[in-house]
């Protein structure tokens, strides 16, 4: 069976330019935007939405 | 299987990990631990989950979270006991060290003076690590007295949760790899070489290259000894190899990454471990 990904298009908290973003997207998964920014996305109350990815933190690792 | 998963940022890993489960017709529930709480007076969500496979890439949300998930009865892989013993390099060292696995010399010490003296004794080259950190951040290799003194200061100026706590050891001299083996369940089926010649810290997320890594049988049981002693269900375990006394184990990660070892060595990591962890379910 071919499964075939809906894209949506989501706004980027940077530069308000459009993101596409692929609908089976997880909370939590990394998202590069063409203006350089890096992006998070999360779930706002059920709708898939961006905001700037976390900074490796100093506990970060394997 | 009824599977969730902990993590607070979807790498490769966590990725491949939900679509292999779901490739083999297990249920996942992603636990996405920025959204999660948890709430005293209520029992937890998702009561149905079998298994929590644990992929936080912070320490803290890894530890608190298999914590947390234990007291409510799930069981989490690996448990908030492995994730400690492995992130604090103090802990690792000295537990494998009681149990009669080869270690580099190490030494702990808990002032500056001390430190120092300790080091003199070791014999310089030596490294010094936090006590907690990972991907080689802040490890320095310190060729003289001078050198380990100024990287001992910048410690202490440091916000480290162990800054007052020395953590030196001897510089082993390797080739210019080390080796990472993979414990999954009752197995150490796969590994890499992790090759470097231009910079002695061998760790991927510094350049290093990955090799398939030929296991042999004393590696193998080697890093079947190390889980016996750290515990745990998925390890990935750093082992240095010296001319003279052989094997040495380096450091042992409870959250490990595996793509670059899926890649090199064509070996369906995420698979393996649902497999044995369904065993284990199933027991």
């Amino acid at each position: 069976m071919l499964i075939r990904s809906i894209m949506v298009s989501l706004k980027c908290p940077v530069c308000g330019g459009e993101v596409q973003v692929d609908d089976n997207a997880l909370p939590g998964e990394i998202v590069e935007h063409d203006c350089g920014a890096q992006l998070e996305v999360y779930s706002d109350h059920g709708r898939l939405s961006l905001r700037l990815a976390e900074q490796i933190g100093e506990d970060w690792g394997e | 299987m009824i599977l969730g998963v902990s993590y607070d940022l979807l790498r490769w890993e966590e990725r491949n990990l939900i679509d292999e489960a779901k490739k083999s017709g297990n249920k996942v529930i992603p636990l996405f631990t920025k959204d999660i709480t948890f709430l005293s007076s209520e029992d937890a969500s998702y009561q149905e989950i079998e298994a929590i496979i644990q992929r936080n890439t912070s320490h803290s949300r890894a530890s608190a979270t298999s914590m947390l998930f234990e007291t409510y009865g799930f069981k989490v892989f690996n448990d908030s006991l492995t994730l400690n013993r492995c992130e604090n390099k103090l802990l690792t060292t000295f537990l494998l060290r009681s149990r009669g696995v080869p270690v580099p010399r190490t030494a702990i010490a808990f002032s500056r003076e001390r430190a120092l003296e300790i080091a003199g004794k070791l014999g310089y080259p030596v490294v010094i690590k936090p006590i907690e950190g990972s991907w080689g951040r802040m490890v320095a290799r310190a060729q003289d007295e001078d050198t380990l003194r100024s990287l001992i200061e910048y410690q202490e100026f440091t916000t480290l949760q162990y800054k007052t706590i020395f953590y030196v050891q001897e510089y082993v001299n390797k080739p210019d790899r080390d080796i990472r083996i993979f414990v999954i369940g009752d197995e150490a089926p796969v590994g890499i070489y992790r090759e470097n010649s231009k910079n002695w810290k061998t760790n991927t997320a510094l350049g290093a290259v990955a090799k398939p890594l030929k296991i042999d049988e004393e590696l193998r049981e080697l890093a079947l000894k190390v889980k016996e002693v750290i515990g745990g269900f998925f390890l990935g375990i750093d082992v240095f190899e010296d001319k003279e006394r052989g094997y040495l184990v380096g450091e042992v990660n409870g959250v490990p990454e595996y793509k670059n070892t899926v890649r090199v060595n064509q070996f369906n990591v995420s698979g393996f471990l649902l497999n044995k962890l369904t065993e284990v379910i199933k027991k």
